[in-house]
C-alpha cells in the first residue's frame, strides 16, 4: 500500500502539473489560432483559416500606430530606468550611507502600491500642474514604475560580483573611471540586460497606470482596451502573437545556451 | 529578499569592499531618488490634497478648489461600500485559489524537476508564458473560451450542470477565475524559489520518526516554504485588489461586479469626480499597507528589495 500510494503521489504530480501548464497556455494558444481567423469585423467566432491578418497586419485602422507607440514609449521609458535604477543598485550595494533604510523603503512602496493607485497619483499631479497628458507623460510614468524592477535585477547581480576583480585591475594601475569601463560594467551587463528586457515587458503590457495619463495617446493595450467594447480585430492577435513568439523564442534559446556552457564548465571542472 | 525573489536568483551578499566616498554614492543615487521623489512620492501627496478638495461654486463639471472636506470620504465609503468590500473579497479568494493551484505545480518544478536543471528552467518559462502575450488579450481569451457559445458552456449546460439561463461570464466566479489566472505567476514564483532550497533530508526525517505524509507536509513542507507563500500571497492580493481589466463589464464582469479599481477609473476619467476618485485611491492604498508593513517590520528593510 505504502509503495503504490508513493508511486501513485508521484504520478498525480506529474499529471497535476502537466494539466496546470495546459491550463496556464490555453488563452495563449487561443489568441495564436484567432490570429489566423479569416474574420470580418469582430473576431470571435471561427470562420477559417487565413493568413491575410499576418500578411496584412496594418490594415486595421490603429493596430500599427499603437504598436508603434508603445516600442517608443518601452524604449525611451526602458532606457531612462535602466540609467537610473543601475545607479542606485551600485550604490546601494557599494556605498554606505545615511538613510539607507528609506531608500530602500522608497524603492520597495511602488512595487507595493496597486497600479491604479500609482495611475491615480500622477494623473492628480499632472492635472493640479497643469500638464497636458500624452506621450512624454506616459513615458514619465512608465520610467516611475521600472525603475524599482530594474534596481531588484541589478543589485543581485552587484551583490554576487567578486571585488577582487576590480581590484586586480586597480593593481594593474587603471584609473576608477577604466576599472569602471573595462572591469565592473561588462560585468554587470547580463544584470543590466535583464532589467532592461523585464522594464521593456512591463511597459510594453501595462494598461492601468497608462490608461490615467495618456490622454489621446493610444498605446498597444489602450487600444486593445477600446477595441474591446466593439469587438478586436484580428490583427491585434497578430501582434500580440508576434511579441509572444519573439519573447519565448528569445528567452528558451538563452536558457538552453546558458545549460551547455554549464555543462561545458562541469566536463572541464 | 522575499519581493526580490520574483527579480531571479540573489547571491548572498558577499561582504564588499565598501568605500566611504560619500559624494560618488550621492551622484549614483540623486537623480533616481528625486525621480521617484517627483513622480511617486509628490503624486501620493497630490491624492491627499485633492481628496478634500470641494467644487467650484458656480463651476463647470471637473473644477475642483482646495478644501478641507472630510466629507469627502464618508461620501465614498457610503457610496462604494459594496465595492470596497467586493475588492478584498474577490482578491482574498483569487489568492486563495492562485495558492492552492500554484503549489503543487512550485513543488514539482522545484523538488521533482530539482535534477534536471533544463526542464526546470522551461518548466518556469511556461509559468511565466502568459506573461508575454497581452494583458488585455488573454482576459479577453478566457471571455469568449466561457462565453453561452463556446463548447464548454454548452456542454455544462448539456449535462445539466449549470441551471438553464444562467452565464459563466460577468459573475462573480468569472471575475475571481479571470484575477486568478492572471495573477498565478506571482504566486507560483516565490513558492517556487523557497522550495527549491528546500532540503529533502528535513522532510525525510519526518518520515523516519513516522510521521504521515500529511503532517509532514504541514509540519515541514509548508512552513520552510512560508517566505515564498508569504511573499507570493501579497504578490497576487496587491495587484488582484486593484485591477480592473478583469471586473470590467467589456471582459469578464458583469453590472454588479465592479470592484474599487473600476470606481476609481469611472470617477477619474469619465464622470470628472477627483476628489471621490482620490479618496478611494488613498482608502485602497492604506488597506494595502497594514499587510504590508507587517511583511516590512518582520522582514526589514535590507531584506526588501
Amino acid at each position: 500500500m505504502n509503495a503504490f500510494s508513493r508511486w501513485f503521489g508521484r504520478y498525480a504530480l506529474w499529471i497535476y502539473s502537466i494539466l496546470a501548464f495546459v491550463f496556464l497556455l490555453i488563452p495563449i494558444a487561443y489568441t495564436i489560432v484567432f490570429s489566423f481567423n479569416d474574420s470580418r469585423r469582430s473576431n470571435i467566432v471561427w470562420r477559417g483559416f487565413t493568413l491575410d491578418n499576418w500578411t496584412q497586419v496594418c490594415n486595421s485602422q490603429g493596430v500599427c500606430e499603437a504598436f508603434a507607440n508603445s516600442l517608443v514609449v518601452g524604449v525611451v521609458a526602458t532606457i531612462l530606468a535602466t540609467i537610473l535604477g543601475t545607479m542606485i543598485a551600485i550604490a546601494l550595494v557599494r556605498f554606505r550611507f545615511p538613510f539607507r533604510n528609506s531608500t530602500t523603503l522608497l524603492l520597495f512602496l511602488p512595487m507595493a502600491t496597486p497600479e491604479v493607485v500609482l495611475g491615480a497619483g500622477l494623473a492628480a499631479e499632472f492635472l493640479t500642474a497643469g500638464v497636458q497628458k500624452g506621450v512624454v507623460t506616459v513615458i514619465l510614468a512608465h520610467t516611475m514604475f521600472c525603475i524599482s524592477f530594474v534596481v531588484v535585477t541589478v543589485r543581485a547581480r552587484v551583490a554576487s560580483l567578486d571585488p577582487a576583480l576590480e581590484e586586480a585591475g586597480r593593481d594593474l594601475y587603471a584609473s576608477p573611471a577604466q576599472v569602471f569601463v573595462r572591469v565592473t560594467f561588462p560585468l554587470l551587463l547580463p544584470g543590466i540586460i535583464a532589467a532592461a528586457l523585464l522594464s521593456f515587458a512591463l511597459s510594453f503590457d501595462d494598461f492601468i497606470i497608462t490608461n490615467f495619463n495618456s490622454g489621446a495617446f493610444v498605446t498597444f493595450p489602450k487600444y486593445v482596451y477600446t477595441a474591446a467594447a466593439r469587438g478586436i480585430p484580428a490583427e491585434a492577435n497578430v501582434i500580440a502573437s508576434a511579441v509572444f513568439v519573439i519573447a519565448i523564442v528569445f528567452v528558451v534559446t538563452s536558457q538552453v545556451s546558458s545549460a551547455a556552457k554549464r555543462k561545458r564548465l562541469a566536463k572541464q571542472g | 529578499m522575499a519581493f526580490g525573489a520574483f527579480g531571479g536568483t540573489i547571491a548572498a551578499p558577499a561582504e564588499p569592499a565598501v568605500r566611504k566616498r560619500s559624494r560618488v554614492a550621492l551622484f549614483l543615487l540623486l537623480p533616481g531618488i528625486l525621480y521617484l521623489a517627483l513622480f511617486f512620492l509628490a503624486p501620493l501627496l497630490s491624492l491627499v490634497i485633492t481628496s478634500f478638495q470641494a467644487p467650484v461654486e458656480f463651476g463647470d463639471i471637473g473644477q475642483y478648489q482646495t478644501a478641507f472636506r472630510w466629507e469627502n470620504y464618508t461620501t465614498v465609503i457610503g457610496t462604494y461600500a459594496p465595492h470596497i468590500l467586493r475588492s478584498f473579497v474577490f482578491a482574498a479568494t483569487a489568492t486563495v485559489a492562485a495558492l492552492l493551484f500554484s503549489f503543487p505545480l512550485a513543488y514539482f518544478i522545484g523538488v521533482t524537476l530539482r535534477r534536471f536543471p533544463l526542464a526546470q528552467a522551461l518548466a518556469l518559462t511556461l509559468v511565466i508564458a502568459p506573461f508575454f502575450i497581452s494583458f488585455l488579450l488573454r482576459t479577453l481569451a478566457w471571455k469568449q473560451l466561457l462565453s453561452d457559445e463556446s463548447w464548454f458552456v454548452s456542454a455544462l449546460h448539456g449535462l445539466q450542470l449549470l441551471p438553464p439561463g444562467s452565464h459563466v461570464t460577468g459573475t462573480a466566479f468569472s471575475v475571481i477565475f479571470g484575477l486568478t489566472y492572471n495573477f498565478i505567476p506571482f504566486m507560483t514564483l516565490p513558492i517556487y524559489t523557497s522550495l527549491e532550497k528546500l532540503d529533502l533530508r528535513y522532510v525525510e526525517a519526518g518520515g523516519d520518526l513516522y510521521a504521515s505524509p500529511a503532517s509532514t507536509f504541514f509540519r515541514i513542507t509548508v512552513p520552510l516554504a512560508a517566505p515564498g507563500i508569504i511573499s507570493g500571497a501579497l504578490l497576487t492580493f496587491i495587484p488582484a485588489a486593484g485591477d480592473y481589466i478583469n471586473a470590467s463589464r467589456d471582459f469578464l464582469g458583469g453590472t454588479d461586479t465592479a470592484m474599487i479599481g473600476n470606481v476609481i477609473e469611472a470617477n477619474f476619467l469619465v464622470l470628472q469626480n477627483y476628489p471621490a476618485a482620490a479618496a478611494l485611491s488613498l482608502i485602497l492604498m492604506v488597506a494595502i499597507l497594514i499587510p504590508v508593513s507587517v511583511y516590512v517590520v518582520r522582514s526589514g528593510t535590507d531584506d526588501l528589495l
